[in-house]
């Protein structure tokens, strides 16, 4: 009588022993093909008493179905090998750059004007617009400098040719606030961002600049909260929460009482560098309580309400933020600056 | 404002060094700009007198000196200044002495032994002044330090002062201010009214008692005008930055530094009879002290006598009328004259005037007797002389009327709990008079503050004094209302950065450009200029953006950049009829059109040179259309033939949406490619954002369950037929159950007759209710072939 457990051994070695899938097939006839291994063994079966016929017929089914056990684990194998081997062929050079659009880039100046308004939105200031064009009195008679005023030579101004005095660019955002005022019922909590105009070039000026006014009027706002929401503007903007201010009076035609705010130095942290002149201070906004003759001009009851007003320079502030140490690359739309802020 | 400490701390010294004083100073509204020493660190340099010049033995320009230095025996020194001579006093630096950026060492110059050196102001660190040695005063003695008889140990604090405090610029001013903020005593020295010799006087009239209420002037006959200077009255009038000229016109300046008040001298012998205060009348003439020969106007005040104008009231002294050399008797004035009559009149002349600077701000009404005394007891000191009585006329002053200050409202503008009695605690010691009753004072505002006027300056002063440092950091507390959002309008940071996306960088350019770029790109011959521009290829406001996006192209090629992609977004400005709605800024004022526009230029490459990819064609309009499109989205915009004066004629498009042009797309003029000399052709596009903000908040439509029948249809049209308008017609006349039609091909050339072209249009019905047959998607599609037939000669694609 065949050994059975010599047939399976065997086929199972034959099986391992092959690495092409048709040999494989083959092998696999000569087992358990019709006229293969088992098959002709199996004839002798017949010759067997019928107790012993049914034992050893249930042994050559169990012999059969470990070969075609083990013939469909050489079949997997050899095809997951096969995968392998034509995938390998078809591998990419994974570190080769993409395809497809680069990205440009926002201004500086723009990126942090964006920055400035999320952050005071988040504390619910609005953000106003308003002409560039403006008038005198909205750039400087409403906002308490009528003709003549010694402070309207802080600020030297563009005028327009054939309109007298009147018209002119506007020198901060201010008459943005006015306009605001005049056509709102307070309370009031807006950010005025923009661009202003000054008869002024050098290397730490040029004659169009970036302005952000901040303006909140309600009933009871006071210089305590001037500072509180500057102090905690000024740290979220620097991301720096040791970062100190300083109010210092000062003046302004709009505000009474005024303060010029200062941070503490943000390259050397107060130490004094050649950023702040070894001061270890940086100015950065000029602020104060909204002038009652202001809060007059723009028909608010100024007993009622009041509140605070603050002006400062983006340009600065991105300057200082991105270590950038010539104001005029702003606007020289230079590339090579430009995609430093992609 | 610039000063000598010293000067400062011989009205009121408190006991901190200078930088403290400074870091107060700053800190009590007195910005402090610097403080830097007067010299800069040098030592053993001596008061030398020379005894003996002799030419040296080997060189021409050399001289060879014996120099008296206090020592035992004096000292041989080789010199090689021009203007060395026997007997003159000058600085030596011994042996040893450091000065500034050198070190003194025995030395022989030319084989003769040198023991010191001696120097010139420049050696020194004095001034830029090196033509020869510093001459020193004959009264030096030998081997003084210099440092001493110089002061050059003393610090120059230049204070930052803001317009309102016109108090502070004097040395009193200033003091006062320091005794306040450091509560230590002010001494002020006592000006003792000089004993009127004479008996002469000048009648003075004042015919503008408005603009001048109170004039003081003087005779002073027999003056030494050629008297010099005093040594540390000129160090005094330098340290404060101003020049010495004579001795009448340095006291004169030198009381205004001191006390504030501005004093003019006059020649006497040049006024005719009496001193007249008025109005000049149009197109009087005026030459003015500096050489200025002014034209003027009935606003402007004069000082006059009975024949001609003699000087211009608060502001500047007359030539004619000047004290000169050959000077005998002065008429000196001191007058007070309200900012009104004096402000802005210096900046119309051009000129540079501290007595105006002064007057424009408010000079101290009450202390002009005491200025003009002063200065007639500085006179008699320096120069003799005997002087007449003051004549004085006064009209009204101007009032002080007490000023209403309620402890609730500083607490309520401070943030901070103020009592009555802390509140009357800082006024006193701001000196200001007041009274008080129940929770309120009434303060009286003094003669030399022209600035507290309203509660509001009361409460910056209490608030000042109490210390800015000293008020809290308050986290905000206020009701919380959310802010709208409106959906259905697209903030301009979005826009920006959909182009952002599609690689454009965005720039920022100034708002005045050429005039030459407004004609040539956009037609305007009249644009609205500025009146005083800053350059002048920046004098008129521009109407478009491209002139500036043509120059960034042209910046960026001349740097090697072949590919540019670049936007602005910026207000645009010209000329408008329509009305002003001052809810909105593009027309907030009437006459101008502000509107915000955002434009772009796209230059080179379609695509970046990449691998794997086909050598890129240049950028062309549909790439752009395609940029613009993005930016409309999901609107869609016609886009219609224009007539531009600065793009290609056949190659721009208006861009139209809801019927309303609200921007342009087309490639730059060929003209203007070759003058701004620009290799190959950009395409710009311009938009109004307005226009662009808005888009519709999406509308659901049920999503059919049925399937949808997908159609081609190939057709042929005149060449000359608009593509947008066949869309239209297709999207307005389409039968119902088309859902969408969309143009998926393009194409002229072999199998399409010549003046033809062919288009191949996708066609989707639908139905959300049943199924199509093939019979009604049939009758659609030749329903669309007959519109096409019908409206534009089209013809099926055989």
């Amino acid at each position: 009588m065949i050994d059975l457990d010599k047939v399976v051994s065997s086929a199972i070695a034959e099986f391992s022993g092959t690495n092409d899938v048709n040999h494989l097939e083959h092998i696999k006839a000569r087992y358990l093909g019709r006229s293969g291994v088992l098959s002709e063994a199996r004839k002798q079966l017949a010759k067997l008493a019928p107790d012993a016929r049914r034992d050893t017929g249930a042994r050559f089914n169990e012999a059969k179905d470990k070969i075609e056990a083990a013939l469909a684990a050489r079949r997997e194998g050899l095809a997951a090998a096969e995968l392998d081997s034509r995938l390998a062929g078809g591998a990419l050079d994974v570190t080769l750059p993409g395809r497809g659009l680069a990205r440009g880039g926002l201004h500086p100046a723009t990126r942090t004007l964006e920055r400035i308004e999320q952050l005071f939105r988040s504390i619910g200031f609005d953000v106003a617009d308003g002409p560039e064009i403006e008038t005198d009195f909205y750039n400087f008679t409403a906002l308490n400098q009528p003709q003549d005023h010694p402070a309207r030579s802080m600020h030297d101004t563009f005028y327009l040719k054939g309109a007298g005095q009147n018209l002119l660019l506007r020198t901060h955002t201010s008459p943005i606030q006015v306009r605001y005022m005049q056509h709102h019922e307070p309370p009031f909590k807006i950010i005025a961002p923009g661009r202003v105009y000054r008869v002024d070039s050098d290397a730490t000026h040029t004659p169009m600049f970036h302005q952000v006014e901040g303006l909140w009027i309600d009933e009871a706002v006071s210089l305590a909260d001037l500072k509180g929401v500057l102090t905690d503007f000024l740290r979220k903007f620097f991301e720096d929460e040791k970062l100190r201010t300083r109010f210092r009076p000062s003046f302004f035609p709009f505000t009474e009482p005024s303060a010029e705010v200062d941070m503490s130095c943000v390259f050397c942290g107060g130490a004094g560098c050649r950023v702040c002149g070894q001061t270890g201070w940086l100015e950065v906004a000029g602020s104060g309580q909204v002038h009652p003759n202001v809060l007059k001009a723009c028909g608010v009851d100024h007993e009622k309400y009041m509140g605070f007003a603050f002006g400062m320079g983006p340009d600065r502030l991105t300057m200082l933020r991105y270590g950038i140490d010539d104001l005029r690359l702003f606007y020289d739309g230079d590339l090579r600056f430009l995609a430093q802020f992609t | 404002m610039k000063f000598p400490e010293s000067w400062l701390r011989s009205f009121v010294d408190p006991k901190m060094p200078t930088q403290e004083l400074a870091h107060v100073l700053t800190m009590g509204g007195l910005d402090v700009e610097s403080v830097e020493p007067v010299a800069p660190a040098f030592d053993k340099v001596v008061i030398g007198q020379v005894l003996q010049a002799a030419k040296h033995p080997n060189a021409d320009r050399l001289t060879l000196c014996r120099v008296d230095t206090g020592g035992d025996a004096p000292l041989s020194i080789v010199c090689g200044a021009p203007n060395v001579v026997v007997g003159m006093k000058a600085p030596v630096a011994l042996l040893g002495a450091r000065l500034p950026g050198m070190e003194i060492k025995q030395a022989k110059v030319r084989g003769v032994e040198s023991s010191g050196m001696l120097c010139s102001a420049k050696d020194l660190g004095l001034s830029q002044d090196h033509s020869g040695l510093l001459v020193l005063p004959a009264d030096a003695r030998p081997g003084a330090d210099v440092r001493r008889v110089l002061d050059l140990d003393d610090q120059l604090i230049t204070l930052k002062l803001t317009p309102n405090r016109g108090d502070c610029l004097s040395l009193r001013g200033i003091a006062r201010e320091v005794a306040i903020l450091t509560a230590t005593p002010l001494i002020v020295p006592a000006v003792t009214p000089a004993k009127a010799a004479l008996h002469e006087k000048r009648e003075i009239l004042l015919q503008d008692t408005a603009a001048c209420p109170r004039y003081c002037g003087r005779i002073i006959r027999a003056v030494n005008v050629r008297a010099r200077t005093p040594d540390w009255m000129v160090r005094r009038l330098e340290r404060c930055g101003m020049r010495s000229i004579s001795a009448i016109v340095d006291i004169t300046n030198f009381v205004m530094l001191e006390l504030g008040q501005p004093l003019h001298a006059f020649d006497n012998r040049a006024i005719k009879g009496e001193v007249i205060v008025r109005r000049a009348r149009q197109g009087e003439r005026l030459r003015l002290l500096n050489g200025q020969d002014i034209e003027l106007t009935p606003d402007v005040l004069l000082i006059a006598d009975t024949e001609k104008p003699l000087a211009l009231g608060g502001v500047m002294g007359g030539e004619a009328s000047a004290v000169s050399d050959s000077t005998a008797e002065v008429f000196l004035e001191a007058a007070w004259f309200d900012p009104s009559a004096v402000a802005g009149r210096a900046r119309r002349f051009a000129l540079s005037s501290d007595a105006a600077f002064r007057f424009e701000r408010g000079v101290d009404f009450a202390a002009t007797p005491e200025a003009i005394e002063r200065a007639t007891q500085l006179i008699f000191d320096i120069c003799g002389g005997a002087a007449g009585p003051i004549s004085e006329v006064a009209a009204a002053l101007p009032q002080r009327n007490p000023v209403r200050l309620r402890s609730s409202r500083v607490s309520k503008i401070v943030g901070v709990q103020f009592s009555d009695e802390q509140i009357a605690g800082l006024l006193k010691r701001l000196q200001l008079p007041h009274t008080r009753s129940a929770g309120e004072f009434a303060i009286t505002p003094p003669s030399y503050r022209f600035d507290l006027d309203i509660e509001e300056d009361m409460v910056e002063e209490i608030a000042r004094l109490h210390g800015y440092d000293n008020i809290p950091c308050r986290p905000p507390r206020a009701a919380l209302a959310m802010l709208a959002a409106p959906e259905g309008r697209r903030p301009l940071s979005e826009l920006k950065r959909i182009l952002v996306d599609r690689e454009y960088f965005e720039v920022v350019n100034f708002s005045f450009v050429e005039a030459q770029w407004e004609s040539d790109f956009c037609g305007n011959t009249e644009p609205i200029a500025l009146e005083n521009p800053i350059a002048a290829q920046l004098d008129v406001m521009r109407s478009s953006l491209m002139g500036s996006l043509v120059a960034n192209l042209r910046f960026n090629l001349a740097r090697k950049v072949d590919r540019v992609r670049v936007f602005e977004a910026a207000r645009c400005f010209s000329r408008s009829s329509s009305d002003e709605d001052p809810r909105d800024p593009a027309r907030a004022l009437a006459g101008y059109h502000q509107p915000l526009r955002l434009g772009g230029l796209a230059y080179g490459p379609a695509v970046a040179e990449q691998w794997g990819m086909k050598p890129t064609r240049e950028v062309d309009f549909y790439d752009v259309r395609g940029d613009v499109e993005a930016l409309l989205a999901p609107r869609g915009a016609r886009f219609a033939p224009l007539a531009h004066p600065g793009l290609h004629p056949g190659r721009a498009a208006s861009i139209i949406l809801s019927g309303a042009a609200i921007g342009w797309l087309g490639e730059l003029h060929p003209r203007w490619q070759r003058k701004y000399d620009v290799p190959r052709a950009p395409v710009l596009f311009e938009l109004d954002v307005d226009g662009l903000a808005a888009v519709d908040v999406p509308q659901y439509r049920e999503i059919s369950k049925f399937p949808a029948v997908i159609r081609d249809r190939s057709m042929e049209f005149d060449e000359g037929t608009p593509v947008s308008g066949i869309l239209e017609e297709l999207t307005r006349n389409r039968p119902p159950l088309v859902q969408d039609i969309r143009l998926f091909d393009f194409y002229r050339g072999k199998g399409v007759e010549r003046g033809k072209k062919s288009l191949a249009f996708r066609v989707v019905m639908q139905d959300t209710a049943r199924t199509l047959t093939d019979a009604e998607a049939d009758a659609a599609m030749a329903q669309l072939t007959e519109l096409l037939a019908a409206k534009f000669g089209a013809k099926l694609r055989s």
